[in-house]
């Protein structure tokens, strides 16, 4: 369900410069899965096999990385991401009650991508704006001292576009 | 012609949250159209430490604080304040005085920086990250000059020793003693890692750092290699500091195109290179042989301590593995002396240690204080008391790790032994602090919940030890618990306590233990009468509306089940068989007319 994996021949060759310039170096494999979610904003089994054959590595080892990072995933994210801070100077502000909101008026749970591949809902660990919490952060955009109401709003606003 | 004035916009990201980039630019702008760009520099410096006040704006030399910037006040401040020297009273900063008049405050006169020291943090919010010249300036890399042309490696560890430097990450290893571990492997490849995975939900010291004084951690990388004798380092970041991340490598570029970095740096004979390698959102990899297998491009999972990384830790060399914040004092120890570091803080605990102060709390913000400054202080005096009027209930040091105290532990002096001594621990530096609407056993759930997720899985204790701590802690805010789950409870954590592998499942107990010690009744509470008192666990409280209610039908109208009804300006009432105990109508009620119990 959600969104579809789809490869270009541009975003390939990026890959493959930049898994070139990182067998420079010890350590290889961390600095190329981070250039690879960042290229494909994800890290399916079909990139995995690449990134085996290019630095020599059994997939099922790369795998087990991939599988072991929550930076890293395996399925695509939906068009819109939407991340509320549950560190825990936010969760004793009331982060949970935002979380709520979206879950119900998506109807889907934190980690989930919605039926149509729109919006993916995550729980993030402490994104650092403390000073501001609650926070969650809409396709990156940061909005501070939220309450469930601003929340709704917030998803309106994009629903309407 | 010459600069007169400095507008320093604070760029951390709490600020640049609420786009202090655009009122940056605005300030350019408008300074621009008075032509008045020659003669006023802005600048955009790390975090301030008060983002409570966010977006910060200070003007030099004057230092006056304006708080809460927005793009449209920016043209008044350069009319009143830069052109005619005018302060802007509406935004200036202000804080009563004793006779309760609201009097402007200049920067360090403000009672959040009043009663701090800061010196890991001192160039945080003073000067531009991006340029290494200002850096220079407030004398960067002048103790990685005196160390390579007047002392030996043994002399600089000396020096570290003896200031009774502590690694700020957590645990408080004496930094000198690890530094000569790995300064007596006589072996040619050695490694020197900065540790900025800072996992602990609520802690932002780090980065901090490394967005507002990136050159400081460079430096001392520089020195430590020095000492143990390694010419290649790492600084291991979190990728979910997209900020701190950005500048590193820029001021690592800039080192390197000065000569601070790379080969035979000063002209003498030592070389050091450094990189920043970015973790991937895994707690586990602030413990350091759990960081080390994932640069080496692992599971993040840590390993049977000894062999200790100062004998075989990177790609089985001698690494030495440093915290950012201990790492930002020593050029500082260098250059002032050991004494001078040793004269500040307590007897087992020197110099000032950097917090987040988060929560429920009137300065949310980063502060460095000396240590042995009592609890009271940073939360009343620097941190302005609790908001709303609420009454103070906890405050939670060391994160996941850590435990929470309570109001008989406010005139604790802060330091290593003494939070240890209490059941919690000094950790990394977040500190949140909890009012009567916070539930305790909550709490207790929630870290365990994080600790359940972060777990690695290698081994048992803390995989299915935590699991099933959660599990109880779930029964009891459920209305579910029984009185032998307490004591099973406090069995496991003991047991996990003592048998887990690493530090993250050996400390994984410690909020548990420390709220069953200290709020005891709460449990009970949950128990024995099923009821929540702060009002939080959902299972065990209804939603009420008092007579303070004026009859307005906000909650009625954000009700998502239909559940209130009521007629204009005439008391609503919820129909608690409906109720989903969302909270939407608490939220969105303007005279706190709606209550749990």
């Amino acid at each position: 369900m959600g969104a579809k994996f789809v490869m270009t021949d541009d975003q390939l060759k990026e890959l493959k410069e930049k898994i070139a310039e990182h067998k420079q170096k010890p350590g290889p494999l961390m600095p190329t899965l981070h250039d690879a979610q960042r290229i494909f904003g994800c890290i399916p089994l079909e990139v995995q096999k690449i990134i085996s054959k290019e630095l020599g590595e059994s997939v099922a080892k790369i795998n087990g990385v991939v599988t072991f990072y929550s930076h890293f995933s395996i399925e695509p994210k939906g068009e819109h991401v939407i991340g509320v801070c549950l560190g825990t100077a936010c969760y004793v502000r009331g982060s949970q009650l935002i979380i709520d909101e979206f879950s119900n008026a998506l109807k889907i749970k934190p980690g989930e991508t919605s039926e149509d591949g729109k919006f993916t809902l995550e729980a993030t660990r402490c994104i650092g704006a403390c000073g501001l919490a609650p926070v969650f952060t809409f396709d990156g955009k940061v909005y501070g001292s939220a309450t469930p109401n601003l929340a709704k709003k917030v998803l309106q606003e994009y629903l309407a576009k | 012609m010459a600069i007169r004035t400095e507008i320093i916009v604070c760029g951390g990201t709490g600020c640049m949250s609420s786009n202090s980039q655009d009122i940056k630019n605005e300030f350019e702008k408008q300074l621009k159209a008075l032509k008045l760009d020659k003669e006023v520099n802005v600048i955009m410096s790390g975090c301030f430490g008060l983002c409570e006040k966010g977006p910060v704006v200070v003007v030099y030399p004057d230092t006056i604080f304006y708080a809460h910037m927005t793009v449209g006040d920016v043209e008044e401040i350069c009319r009143e304040h830069i052109l005619k020297g005018r302060v802007v009273e509406r935004k200036a900063y202000k804080e009563a005085t004793e006779d309760d008049v609201m009097k402007i405050k200049k920067f360090r006169e403000i009672n959040f920086y009043a009663k701090q020291k800061r010196m890991a943090l001192r160039n945080c919010g003073m000067i531009n990250p991006f340029d290494i010249k200002e850096a220079i300036g407030h004398d960067g890399y002048k103790a990685l000059g005196k160390v390579l042309t007047e002392m030996t490696p043994q002399e600089v560890i000396d020096v570290i020793s003896k200031s009774g430097l502590r690694g700020r990450g957590g645990a408080g290893f004496p930094t000198g003693l690890k530094w000569s571990l790995a300064a007596k492997n006589d072996v040619k490849q050695k490694y020197m890692i900065c540790n900025a995975d800072e996992g602990d939900p609520g802690a932002f010291m780090d980065r901090a750092v490394l967005e507002g004084d990136p050159h400081s951690v460079i430096e001392a990388m520089a020195i430590a290699g020095y000492a143990i004798g390694a010419s290649q380092g790492y600084v291991y970041v979190r990728a979910e500091y997209p900020l701190a991340v950005e500048r590193l490598n820029f001021a690592i570029k800039q080192a390197y195109e000065y000569g601070l970095l790379g080969k035979h740096i000063f002209g003498t004979k030592f070389s050091f290179d450094l990189e920043a390698r970015l973790g991937a959102g895994a707690f586990v990899c602030g413990e350091e042989t759990a960081l080390m297998a994932s640069i080496e491009g692992e599971r993040g999972m840590p390993r049977n301590k000894p062999p200790f990384p100062a004998n075989c830790g990177l790609w089985q060399k001698p690494t030495i593995i440093n915290n950012v914040e201990t790492l930002a004092n020593v050029p500082q120890i260098i250059l002032n002396g050991a004494e001078w570091f040793a004269s500040i803080g307590t007897e087992k605990s020197k110099g000032t240690k950097v917090f987040a102060l988060g929560g429920k709390i009137n300065n949310t913000g980063l502060l460095e204080i000396p240590m042995g400054t009592t609890l009271r202080e940073v939360i009343y005096e620097i941190g302005g008391g609790i908001p709303k009027g609420k009454q103070f209930k906890a405050v939670q040091t060391g994160g996941p790790s850590g435990g929470c105290l309570t109001a008989k532990h406010l005139d604790t002096p802060i330091d290593y032994d003494n939070l240890t001594a209490l059941g919690s621990m000094m950790g990394s530096g977040g500190m949140i602090v909890m009012d009567e609407d916070n539930c305790m056993v909550d709490v207790a759930r929630f870290f365990l919940e994080f600790t359940v997720d972060e777990s690695c899985g290698k081994c048992t204790p803390c995989r299915e030890g935590t699991r099933r701590m959660l599990e109880i802690l779930e029964k009891i805010t459920k209305g579910k618990g029984e009185m032998e789950d307490l004591e099973e409870l406090r069995d496991l954590a003991n047991t996990i306590k003592d048998s887990a592998l690493c530090g993250l499942g050996q400390t994984a107990p410690n909020p548990v233990l420390s709220t069953l010690n200290n709020f005891y009744d709460e449990y009970v509470a949950h128990v024995k009468d099923k009821v929540c008192p702060a009002g939080v666990c959902k299972a065990l409280i209804k939603y009420y509306i008092t007579d303070a209610c004026k009859g307005c039908g906000l909650c009625k109208r954000n009700c998502p089940a239909q559940a209130i009804s009521g007629e204009l300006k005439q008391q609503h009432h919820i129909d608690t068989t409906k109720c989903i105990k969302c909270g939407a109508c608490k939220a969105s009620c303007k005279f706190g007319a709606i209550i749990t119990k």
